[in-house]
Order: C-alpha cells, then structure tokens, then sequence
C-alpha cells in the first residue's frame, strides 16, 4: 500500500527580530554577532510557545478538512511546556481530534521531527496520522544561537491511499554525538564548538545516512530535485549533497535569513516549503540531526498540485513584521527581570477539575448552537440566549476555532497588566451569530478598527509562575496578519 | 401589578464620611463617622434601629465577608444584619433592603450603609482580583476603563460621531464635575481642570485619559429609613419619601447575543423606565430636577443621559455640550461632584448619591445647594461592565 503524505503546512510568527538589533545591543560584549547580523529570525510572541504554534501549523495544514479519520498525533519538540502532561494532548484538544486517538510525545533531540514523521509512516496502516513540530528556542542573551534559531513550527499528515508525495524510503542512525545539551534543570543550551559539530557531526552521520538512503532506495542522486537539509551552520547543505551526488540546486533555502532555525520543527518547517514547490515526479529527500540522523525520500505524485495548505511557510513568512526592539525580546523570553507591577501579582491558580470539567469549551473552543431558534452562543448554556426564545437544554456543539469575526468595539488598555502592553481586547461578533470579549493578539493600536475582520487563534492566556502553569486560550488576531503597514 | 414602593418610606437621617485618601482611618473608624452623623440627623438612639444592611463590594480588601463588621463597628444591639453585594451597585442594595424591610413591617426602623476601604492595595486604581475559577480562563484581560472604553467606539459607529467630539463631550463632563467638587469639602477630588487639561491627558485605556476616570476613595455613607407616620410622629416635616426602587440585571443578551450594539446599557433603559413608571413620572426631562449618576468614567455619564431617556437617542454630545446637565443648567448633573470627584468608595457610592439628593432637598447643601430646591432626583447606581452588569435605580422625592 502506498504510504505518503496527505497535507502538509506551517507556521511562523508574525515577529522578525532583526540580526541588526541583536548584534547592536550585543556587539559590544561579543563582537563575533557584528559579522552575522544579517537578516532576521522569527520572534515568538509572548503568549506563543512550541503548543501554540504546533496548533497553528495543524490548522494550516488540515483547513476545513474532516479530522475524524485521523488515528495518532504525533508532537515534536524540544521545548514542551510541560515536562509531564502529555503536550500533544493540548494539541489533540484544541485541534478537536477525536478521544480515541494515540497521541505522542516526541522530545529530547533536534531530530525529533524526522523521527517522529518516521515513526508516523511506519504506523500509517493504522489510520492517517498528524505530526506536528515546534520549537521556540530558549537561548542566553549575547550568544551565536540567539543569532541562528528561530521560533516555528510545521505540519504533516501522513497515511496511505490518495497521497501527494509517496514515501520512498528512508534511513536512521543513532550515535551519541553531543553537539550541545541541555540537561535537566537548565534552560539553556551547552553547545561545542561549531567546526567539530561540521566535520565530525554533519558530514560523517549526515553523510553516512544519506549513503545509505541512496543504496537502500535505489535512488539516483542526480534525480533528488529537492534535500532539505536543517542546518544552518554555512555551506554544511551544499557540501553534503556535493558529496552525495545531488544537484547544486537541489539544496534547500534553509531559511537561515528569514526565520532562523526552529529545531525539531526545521527539517519539516523545510519539507512543507519544499512541497509547496514541488511538481509531480519530483524527489524531495529531508534529513534530521541530533545524536544521529534520520533521512526520508519522497517522491512527488500527480496529486501534489490539487493541495494547498491555508497560507503554508511561504505565506507565513511573507506575512512579517519587523521587530527592532531587542528589549521587548529580552523581555518575552524572561531574559532580563521587568518591573511588571503590582496588577501582574493576580494568583493565576488554575482549577484543574473546572479546566477538565470546561475542557471543549476553553481548549477547544466549542461553543453552542440553539436547534430550536439557531442562534450561536458562546459559551454553550443550559437555556438559550436568544431573549426570543430561552429554550432549554436545546444546543449542540458550535465550533468557533474557524468562525469569521468582526470587531465591535475596542480598547487599547494601559492600566492592566499584559507582557506586551497596551492589552487590545474587544468585542468580537461572528457572522453566523455569538460574539464574545477577547484578548486581542498579534496586533498594534493603530490597527484597532470597528469591523475589522479577525481570526481565532489558540494562544497563552497566562503563565502561572507560582506554579509553573500554563493557561491556554483563544484569542482574536487580525485576519490575515497586519505585516509591516501597521 | 405590584402596587411599588412610592410613598410607602421616608429617609429619617442620613450621613456621609468625607471621601477620599483616607490613610490615617480604617473602615471602622469611616462606618462610624458616616453613621454618627446620620443618626444624630434622624434624632433617634442607636437602639431604635431594628435591622441593617451593610454594602461592601471588595470585602477581601478590608473588611471581609458578613454583617459582622457592621454590627461589630457600630455595636448594634444584635439587631439582624444582612451584607449584601452587587458589584459598584451595591450601595443602593442596601437600600433596597432596609425600604423593602419598612415597607413590609418587618421593621420600623431600618438602616443601610455602605463602605469602602480601597486605599489599602499599594497601587492606584481599583484592587486587582480573581474573577473566579471558570471566567478567568476565558474572560478577556480586561480592567473598568478597558471595558466602559469600548462604549465609545460602539457609540461612535452607530451615531456617527467624530473621535474628537466625543472626547470633547466627555471633557465637558469632567471639567463639570471637577467645578461642582470644588464647592463640596466631603469630596475627594476638589480642584478645578480646564478642558485642555482633560484632553491632554495620559491615555488610561483608549479613548480615556486619566481625567475621564473617576477617583478610588475611602469612604461611607449611610441612611436611616422608616415609614411617613413614624417619621412624622418623631417630629419631621417636609419628608424626603423613596419614590421607586429599580434594578435590572444582565442576562447575558448584551455579552453573548448580538441584538445589543455596544454603544448603550440594556438595564439602565429597562430600570429607568420601570422606575418612572413606578413613581408616576410621565415625562423626566421635564419633571426630574436633579440626578446623581454612576459617572465611573465620562463616556458612562455621556450615554446614561440616554439610557435614561432624558437626553434623546444620539443628543447627549449635543445636551452635555449646551450645559444642559451643568450645576446651573436645567437637570444638574453630579452637583456634588460625582464619582468623578467625590469619589468612589465602592459600597458606599449608591448611598453617596441618594445623600446629595436629600441634603439638596432639604436645603441643606451648602455652597453648592441648587437655588431653587430640586423636588424629584434620581440616583443611577451601576456595577459591571458595559457587556454585563446591575443597574439600580431610585427616584426620591419631597412629601
């Protein structure tokens, strides 16, 4: 049975740290950042992290497409929210896949998204299986990698049947080769020096893997049109697919200067923006590093042209807006301690019975419809809203994930408290009926409009830090993002 | 058709603590000066009083939950005392419940107070708080400006008014209330402020500056209720009588169904009317002489003049702007200076109000007693948000 991949998509966030910025806060303490501040790299928000973004990569990548059918999620990551709750079981939740699912974990290694993408498609017979990666880098201020990664994420769903780009083959190795680690209890990174993770790392495992792809497959190099290759240390891609046989042009973008290196999410992050481009017949091998490699070969089939992800890697990363502000960075990534003020001392205490007992209404964000009268209501209620009629015990499940919104009206709010102030919040109405006051994201207040068209996106609501929880919800951005303009 | 509450109950005394930064008091020390005055005012003991109410709206902050502190701070004689909360409306729920026990017999003479001690957080503006387990993790990261703010642009898109129109009505609002303060030496606020000083002021929440937002004070007030009779018959004349006790609450309608606009509040036009309607007023911009509004922020005073059918739909910019509802204009506004400036200690606000009324009433409102005596008032009491709340509402009158 044919097994490939069914949909794909991708996520970047709207923000763009600019290398410039980071270099001239830095420079003067390590001087090696002035010849690569070049370019800019993609800036989580405060109230993403690798959950969120995971969510929006799956929405990218699966649109309006029915999701029952699908078997297992699969969530790569490096930078999990929760070290024990199963993270893709967030996911799972606000994507409203089913209960009967298996839902996976996949940490502790930059290659957990081609391992986990191959783990998918070995267990494709079971049912379509999404693969979700993401990673929002935690680095110490002033060093290389705050300059090299990104924050990101990518979407797979791989089964068998009808797929645009039929699995190949592929290889693995396992070889405990520490480039850096990060060992329980830090927050950051140790990494070794660059040139001995090139030679020894990238151009002997890599290298090996890709050997044996090839044997194994039978593949002839000089017909690999696209090898997405993660590294984003220089000229490591195009020395590997030299020594490999493949075309000079074969050799992915690695998107080094737009968005920066996203982990676990980079390989797929690649292979999606790869998809995106490919035609029937072409050859798309991708490769994953970290204590080894995996590599997998795809072959792009008739249907590759008839799918489109929602706005997939491309759109994400031509909807940009540049951020000069290294401090705002610093500061949503807890890299410097701000004064946030008495209001910011709220217990964030979360009951836990009343979030599981709510759980399809603040994670998945169901809301209610009335089968007598029609009306859309938010949240779901025992008696109807709808003053004309009050029916009782008469709603079914609305989904609001996907819904059109408008603003009604808006604030831009100085005095409460909000990492990323003013707060912008509002009341958002739906065209099919039901409205709600949300938090306004990824927006500026001079993008405040009546009837602004705006969509829901799964964001952070808040960060307990007494306790280390993390609150999720849904929030409303501007559709289709407000880029450089605003 | 219920026969109401008009006539059925007189205000025998009432009282007013200074309101304010009260550092150097606790809200004991404020219960009790309000409640001095008020019961010498009535001219009765202590003793006489048979049942309480006791308003506070963020207990935690001070006195914590019961009618204990009441009972506690005064030493009732272990008379029944009921704490109730409803928000910033609070106060007049305790009004409420001390006419509606006169007027059912249950007590000759009842009292209601209210008290707030909000100058206690360490920060400016109200006190931070849980909004409870379930809202807290869907509700919006809202504050009171953020959330009474967002009236303005509702309001502007269905009236079609300019941004700076309305920013000049709201002006006008504070600078009238900043004048009224300054002849009022219970205020919290008492310095006058020019238009320009209102408009370039620091945003609090777009489009409020600092001077659209009223004070968070210290304070109590308290009235001493009874039936006509027995007021007579303790030697008052000219009695000030409650005429209508309204409330309406949000259902939901306005936050979760799309029928309401944004730009007006539901439960002000439902109270208002039920309210003339209990007091037999046809005609409230013709027959009502003063009002006391719950003007948390100047965009609320701006569009209660309509909710309350005084000024018509679309005419308050115009209204506010003629100095219709100025201290010598046709229908004074916050005389005594409002929220805006005589500030708002949360469970003693709905009683501040009907306290204005009564001493205006009376003639006894000193600098800033209306030349002719008010005969009728009303009092709009709010708590919430614009997208859900309570609002109370009383019509007092003379005889």
């Amino acid at each position: 049975m044919t097994r490939g991949i069914l949909a794909f998509g991708g996520y970047i966030p709207m923000r763009r740290l600019s290398r410039a910025a980071i270099a001239q806060a830095n420079g003067w303490f390590n001087s090696a950042l002035k010849s690569r501040a070049k370019g800019e790299r993609a800036m989580a928000n405060w109230d993403e992290d690798s959950v969120t973004m995971a969510v929006a990569a799956a929405r990218d990548s699966l649109s309006d497409r029915n999701r029952d059918d699908i078997a297992a999620l699969h969530f790569a990551s490096t930078s999990f929210p929760f070290l024990d709750r199963l993270n893709a079981g967030i996911v799972a939740g606000a994507l409203n896949l089913k209960s009967d699912i298996a839902a996976h974990d996949h940490a502790a290694t930059q290659r957990a998204g081609t391992s986990a993408l191959s783990l998918a498609l070995d267990a494709a017979d079971a049912g379509p299986q999404l693969v979700v990666a993401a990673d929002k880098r935690q680095t110490k201020a002033a060093g290389t990698l705050e300059m090299h990664v990104g924050d990101g994420a990518a979407a797979l769903l791989v089964g068998t049947g009808d797929v645009i780009a039929e699995l190949v083959g592929k290889a693995t190795r396992t070889v405990d080769f520490v480039d850096h680690f990060r060992a329980d209890g830090f927050a950051y990174d140790y990494p070794w020096e660059e040139r001995w993770i090139r030679d020894e790392g990238y151009q002997k495992i890599v290298a090996e893997t890709l050997a044996s792809l090839l044997k194994e497959t039978g593949i002839a190099a000089a017909d690999i049109s696209a090898f997405c290759m993660p590294c984003t240390l220089p000229r490591v891609a195009a020395a590997l697919a030299k020594k490999a046989g493949m075309p000079d042009a074969a050799v992915q973008d690695n998107m080094s200067a737009t968005c920066g290196e996203t982990g676990a999410a980079h390989p797929l992050l690649m292979l999606s923006r790869a998809l995106e481009n490919a035609k029937p017949g072409d050859l798309i091998v991708v490769a994953g590093f970290g204590q080894g490699s995996d590599a997998l070969a795809f072959r792009a089939t008739d249907r590759i042209g008839a799918f489109k992800p929602k706005l997939g890697v491309k759109g994400h990363l031509a909807r940009r807006r540049e951020e000069k502000n290294y401090n705002k960075y610093l500061s949503f990534n807890e890299l410097v301690t701000m004064e946030r003020g008495m209001r910011s001392e709220v217990d964030k205490a979360i009951a836990l019975s009343a979030l599981y007992r709510k759980r399809d209404m603040l994670t998945g964000f169901i809301g209610g419809r009335c089968s007598v009268c029609g009306t859309v209501q938010f949240p779901k209620s025992n008696i109807c809203v709808n003053p004309n009629c009050n029916a009782s015990h008469t709603q079914e499940d609305q989904p609001f994930a996907d819904l059109d919104g408008k603003i009604m009206s808006y604030t831009a709010d100085e005095l409460t408290y909000t990492p990323d102030p003013p707060a912008c919040y509002g009341m958002v109405q739906f065209e099919v009926g039901g409205r709600i006051m949300m938090d306004f994201t990824d927006i500026d207040p001079g993008q405040l409009d009546v009837g602004r068209d705006m969509d829901m996106v799964f964001r952070v609501k808040d960060r307990d830090p007494q306790r280390g929880f993390t609150r999720y919800f849904w929030k409303a951005a501007p559709a289709g993002g407000i880029g450089d303009g605003g | 058709m219920a026969s109401g509450i008009r006539d059925k109950v007189a205000i025998l005394g009432m009282g007013c603590s200074k309101f304010g930064e009260r550092w150097d008091r606790e809200a004991d020390d404020l219960m009790v000066e309000a409640f001095e005055e008020a019961v010498a005012d009535a001219g009765i003991e202590k003793n006489q009083i048979e049942a309480a109410w006791l308003a506070t709206a963020i207990e935690e902050q001070h006195v914590g939950k019961s009618g204990v502190p009441l009972a506690m701070a005064l030493r009732l004689p272990l008379v029944p005392v009921t704490r109730v909360e409803n928000y910033c409306a609070s106060g007049t729920e305790a009004f409420r419940g001390a006419v509606y026990a006169v007027a059912s017999g249950a007590a000759d003479i009842a009292l209601a107070l209210g008290v707030e001690k909000l100058k206690d957080t360490g920060y400016g503006g109200l006190p931070q708080r849980s909004r409870g387990n379930l809202n807290q993790m869907w509700w919006a990261n809202f504050s009171a400006p953020g959330s009474f703010a967002q009236l303005a642009s509702a309001y502007r898109t269905k009236h079609g008014a300019s941004r700076d129109d309305l920013k000049r009505a709201m002006a006008h609002i504070s600078v009238k209330s900043h004048d009224n303060a300054t002849k009022n030496s219970k205020a919290h606020l008492r310095s006058a402020l020019t238009v320009d000083q209102v408009l370039g002021a620091p945003l609090v929440a777009e489009p409020l500056g600092l001077f659209d937002c009223c004070g968070v004070s210290d304070g109590s007030a308290c009235a001493i209720v009874t039936t006509p009779e027995i007021a007579k018959s303790l030697g008052k004349r000219d009695l000030i009588t409650v005429k209508a006790l309204q409330l309406s609450v949000s259902n939901g309608v306005e936050a979760q169904h799309n029928s309401w606009d944004g730009s007006y509040f539901a439960t002000t036009r439902v109270a208002s009317k039920r309210a003339y309607q209990e007091a037999g007023v046809k005609d409230p911009r013709a027959e009502v002489d003063l009002i006391e509004v719950h003007d948390c922020f100047s965009v609320t005073e701006l569009v209660t003049m309509e909710d309350l059918h005084i000024s018509a739909e679309g005419r308050a910019i115009n209204d506010v702007l003629d100095g219709f509802y100025d201290a010598d204009g046709q229908i004074p506004c916050q005389i005594d200076g409002g929220l805006k400036c005589f500030g708002h200690p949360i469970g003693a606000s709905g009683l501040r109000m009907i306290y204005e009324l009564y001493l205006q009433m009376q003639g006894k409102a000193g600098a800033r007693q209306r030349k002719k005596g008010p005969t009728l008032g009303l009092t709009h009491n709010l708590g919430g948000f614009p997208h859900q709340n309570v609002c109370s509402i009383s019509i007092i009158g003379r005889g």
